[in-house]
This record gives structure tokens, sequence and C-alpha cells, in this order.
């Protein structure tokens, strides 16, 4: 795991001001206090972990050590069984590539999409304006089960149900991307942009050779919103497809774990797999993250 | 994308060039105008398209019978009607609010703990962020699978490990009606504490260093400086996340689909399992809106009270 996570603020220095004496016995208790703080906190964040960690040990346990009584965390002997074998119990690769195709493309056209829509609010000024802005409010608040039997009505309607674009193409925008971007791009400075229009350009051009370069951290700091959420969610793939052929991950997984007797070393292993592309998406961006999250609209 | 004004040219002709940059302004702000709409063009099609009209027709599919294979008959209020002796709604209703009731605050809590411990330097401290953390980026659908396996009666390690202290449900933790709701809030806050706790932590990072030092200088001792500075500078934080937690728990679904299909005996049933249940399973999909819009009316009205509730406590500095 990274050291460096979620760490913007430089650690905190000893009180200078301090008279001489009073300060050695302050350290000495400072540093017990530190060490304390840091016991715990490592505690914490182990048994945070837990399931992640029994995951992982699991899918490398044979099954006779699974299921075994009374169960043990560390492995007796490690077996890469279950990682061959859920190719060929599960869809796997099918249900591996639809998630990919899903979460990728939403991510990749939504980004875009919000942004354009956040230019357009944040940096033109034009009539009209506080209106999309009520809607992109209202909308954000709404919870979308609410809209769930209707779109899967339409899609069927139109023949869409059980197929990638049925799931991709309702998420390409997103209420909350576009919030999140606006309050972003808001913060930045006129100059530029202004001496970019002096010398003519586009807005186009604007928005995407000065605003979006500008706009890193914020960008990726949605996209990973944009791609967990998506990768992670259960109910919209699960309406959405009625085998596990042509669901994503979570919806696969949960429908042959409701389905078939529970081989849990098969289920770890095959969880475990589903879980990586998200966790190696964080932690190349997680620097960003912290920067994107410490200067929007999430403060 | 092009900024080509079609007014232009037209307006120069007609007009002799007495005051330019006025009417370059004007032309300039017109543009503008047309290219903030074509920007704003494919996300307000998706919008009104994929949210907005599906909204309007589950309002309509509420005062409705509808199956997906029979057209839809108007009922006009049944739907609503029914709910209101419908057992098996105010059950879910209940867990709804149950769920919620627990888990925000206790998410909240946890989250600023969290955070101020770990705003302290110290050994350690970047693995435990990230290891709070990280619940929140993987998938629930997924990790719900091995906390229903660590819950597993038999051969589940917390279920082992809780057994040494004593604490053994007669008939597995998920499977028992006394424990299976508190399993799922657990996962519940075990999820989205790690989140919160980051937004909590950059508020504590933009809180003035002095502020800390002028109380310390006014004698001001730990609780005093946490009660009378912290706490009301991260209000703003607190209205933002005790929001977005308590939407969270009132569309809670994604645990308890996995680890107990609303069971047992409907004891962890919340509103958004039971939409499924009626829409998806039953195909009632009339009755399943009215439960929905119910649902939405809850969110809007709670976040609504809350908002105006934390608002007035704000502060800005």
């Amino acid at each position: 795991m990274a050291t460096t996570m979620l760490d913007p603020a430089p650690p905190r220095r000893p009180n200078p001001s301090r008279p001489a004496p009073a300060r050695s016995r302050a350290a000495t208790s400072r540093r017990a206090a530190s060490w304390l703080l840091a016991i715990t906190s490592i505690a914490i964040g182990l048994l945070m972990l837990l399931p992640i960690i029994w995951m992982l040990f699991t899918a490398f346990k044979p099954e006779s050590d699974i299921v075994s009584a009374p169960p043990t965390l560390w492995p007796r002997e490690l077996t890469l069984e279950h990682f061959s074998e859920v190719w060929e119990r599960i869809p796997f690769a099918r249900l591996y590539v639809n998630t990919i195709v899903f979460a990728g493309s939403v991510t990749i056209i939504s980004l875009l999409f919000d942004s354009m829509a956040a230019y357009a609010l944040a940096r033109l000024p034009f009539k009209g304006r506080a209106v999309v802005m009520v809607l992109i409010l209202l909308l954000l608040m709404l919870p979308f089960q609410v809209t769930l039997i209707p779109l899967y009505d339409m899609l069927n309607g139109l023949g869409l149900t059980n197929t990638l674009p049925g799931l991709i193409v309702p998420r390409m925008t997103n209420a909350f991307g576009i919030f999140f971007l606006t309050q972003f791009f808001l913060s930045l400075p006129k100059d530029l942009e202004e001496a970019a229009r002096v010398d003519g350009a586009s807005e186009w051009r604007i928005y995407w050779g000065i605003i979006l370069p500008l706009s890193r951290p914020a960008l990726l700091t949605l996209g990973l919103f944009h791609f967990q959420y998506n990768w992670n969610d259960l109910l919209w793939p699960l309406v959405m497809s009625s085998s596990v052929e042509t669901s994503t991950l979570p919806a696969g997984l949960a429908l042959f774990m409701g389905q078939h007797v529970v081989e849990y070393g098969l289920l770890m292993a095959g969880s475990l797999l589903a879980m990586l592309p998200v966790i190696l998406f964080f932690l190349l961006i997680q620097r960003s993250f912290v920067a994107g999250i410490a200067t929007t609209g999430l403060k | 994308m092009t900024t080509t004004s079609t007014a232009e040219p037209r307006v120069r002709a007609e007009r002799p060039d007495t005051s330019p940059p006025r009417r370059r302004r004007m032309s300039v702000t017109g543009r503008r105008s047309l290219t903030a709409w074509l920007f704003l063009t494919p996300t307000l099609l998706i919008l009104i398209a994929f949210t907005v009209y599906p909204m309007v027709q589950a309002a309509y599919l509420s005062f409705t019978d509808y199956n997906l294979i029979r057209a839809a008959q108007w009922v006009g209020l049944d739907n609503y009607v029914e709910l209101l002796s419908d057992d098996a709604f105010w059950n879910a209703f209940g867990n709804t609010v149950l769920y919620a009731v627990v888990v925000t605050p206790v998410t909240v809590v946890l989250a600023l703990a969290f955070a101020l411990m770990l705003n302290q330097a110290f050994l350690g401290r970047a693995f435990a962020r990230t290891a709070i953390f990280l619940p929140f980026i993987v998938s629930l659908g997924i990790i719900a699978i091995a906390w229903a396996f660590l819950l597993d009666p038999n051969i589940g390690l917390l279920s082992h490990w809780l057994s040494l202290v004593g604490i053994v449900p007669e008939q597995g933790w998920l499977s028992d009606p006394r424990y299976a709701m508190a399993a799922v809030m657990v996962v519940g806050v075990w999820k989205n504490v790690g989140f919160y706790m980051v937004i909590y932590l950059a508020g504590l990072q933009s809180i003035p260093v002095d502020m800390y030092e002028a109380a310390r200088l006014d004698g001001a001792g730990v609780w005093q400086r946490f009660r009378n500075v912290t706490l009301p500078l991260l209000s703003n934080q607190t209205l933002l996340v005790s929001v977005l937690a308590l939407i969270a728990t009132l569309q809670a679904f994604d645990q308890i689909y996995v680890m107990t299909r609303g069971g047992p005996f409907f004891r962890t049933e919340t509103l958004v399992m039971l939409v499924y249940r009626q829409g998806f399973q039953e195909l009632r999909f009339g009755y399943a809106s009215a439960i929905s819009f119910v649902l939405v009316l809850f969110v809007f009205v709670l976040s609504m009270v809350q908002f105006g509730y934390l608002r007035r406590k704000q502060v800005t500095y």
C-alpha cells in the first residue's frame, strides 16, 4: 500500500515557544501519545481491511481448509486452483469485459459531457443559466431509484435491455459531476481565458486547451467517482440484465452466489480479481484525488 | 463546436460605425449565449430523456396498474391507499428509518473521530488513512460476499472470534432475526466512513493554526479547543457529510441484497429492496412506482429539514 496516501498537510511542528524544562517532559508524554495513536490507528486500519484480507487469504486456500472449523485467517497451504476455476465456472471473462466497457465508457463520456456543461455554467454568462442550475440541483437530490422502472420500461421498449448500450447511455452525464466541476471551474482565475479571448480563440479552444488542462485534479477525482460508482453498481445492472452473461461483475457474482451452493473459495478469487482495477485506479491517482477534494465544493 | 455569429455582418451593414465597443460587446454576448447552449446540449438531452422524462413517467405509473405486458390501467390513488394498509410497506419503511437513524449518526461521528485522530502526525498514518478509505472504493455488491462469509455461523472468521468472547446468535448472524439488521448496518458504516473522513480531513486542514494558538493562550484545554474552535469551524463539512450520509442510508440496497435478500422474515427489507421486489420480481410496476415516490418525498423532506437546521449553525471565516 502506498505510503503517501491522502496526505496533503505537512506534519505539525512542536511548539517552539514552550519553556525548556516543561518541554522535555511534554516531549516524553507526546512521544508516548504518538505511539499510542499509531498502535490504535493501525489496529483500526487492519480491522477495516479485515474483509479484504479475509478475501485475499481465502482465495488462496484449498477448499478443505476453507470449510474446516475453527476457521483461521492464515492459509495452511496455498493454492491457485480457485483462480483458474473461476474462469470456467462463471463466464468471468465476459463479465470482466462487460464491466470494463460499461464503467470505462461511462467515465470517459460523462467526464466530457459533464465538463462541457460545467464550462457553460461556470464561464459563459447566458440567459437561462439560473434555470439550468436549478434543474441540476433538483436532479442532484433525486434518488436514482425513482426513475428505475420507467427507465427499464423505456429501454426494454427500445430493445436495449440485456445490452451494453442500454446500460451505458442513461449514465452518459450526471448531475453530481456537473455540479462538482461547475464549483471547480468557478474557482479558476479569469486572466488566461480573457487573454485567449482577446487573441480570438474560440470557446471550444479555451475549454479544451486552457480550462481542461488546468482541471486535471478535479477531472481525475471525478473520474474516480464515476469509475468506481459504475464499476461497483449493483442495482442497475441487476435490473437491466437477466442473465449472468450480460451482466457486470458485482451483479454477475451476486447472481452466481444466489443460484449455486456457496463456494467461497471460488467467489473470493473472483471477487478479488473483480476489485483490482478500481483499487489500481485509486492508487494511481490518489495524489490528484486529495487535491481534487480539497479544491472543490466537497469541503 | 464553433463560435461563428450570423448577426454580426448584417448589423455592421445597417448602421454606421458610431459606437463600436458597445455593439461588439452585444454580439459577443449573443454569440456566447449560443455557445453556452451548444455546450449544454448533450447533457440536457440525456438528462431530459433519461432522468426528467422517466421521473414524470414514474409519477404517472404510480397512479396505474402496470405489469409491463398489459397496457397501464389508470387506478387513481389506489396504489397510495394500498400502501397505507400494506404491512410490507410499513415494515420496509420502519426498517429504512431504523437503518438511517442508527447508521447516519454513527458514520458521521466515527468519520470525525477518525479524521481528528489521523490529522496528527505519527508513523503509520498513511496506512491507516488508506485502510479506512479503501472500503469506499470497493464494490459493496462484491465485498458483501466476503462479509457474508466472515459472518457464516460455521466457517466464518468473525463469527468464530465473536464466539470466543461469548457472543453467539443461535441461528447465525444473518439468519437470526434479531441480529441480521445490525450486521447489515455495520457493513453500511464500514463502507462509507472513510469517504466522510476524507471530507473532514480536508476541512481540518483548512482551519487556520493561529485559531488554536489564540485559544491556547486563552487557556482553553483540549476539549474546549475541540468544542469551541474545531467543531464550529467544521460545520460546513458536518452539513455536507450528514446530508450525504442520510441520503445514502435511505437508499441502502447492495449489502442487503447480497447478504440477506431482505430476510430473515423481511427484517432487513428496506424501501429500495421493496421497490426491487415489487417491481422486478412481482412485476407490479405501478405499485413499485408509488413506493419509490414515497421514498423520494422522504429523501427530499428530510434533506431540506437537515439543510435548514444545520445551515443556521454554519460558520464562515
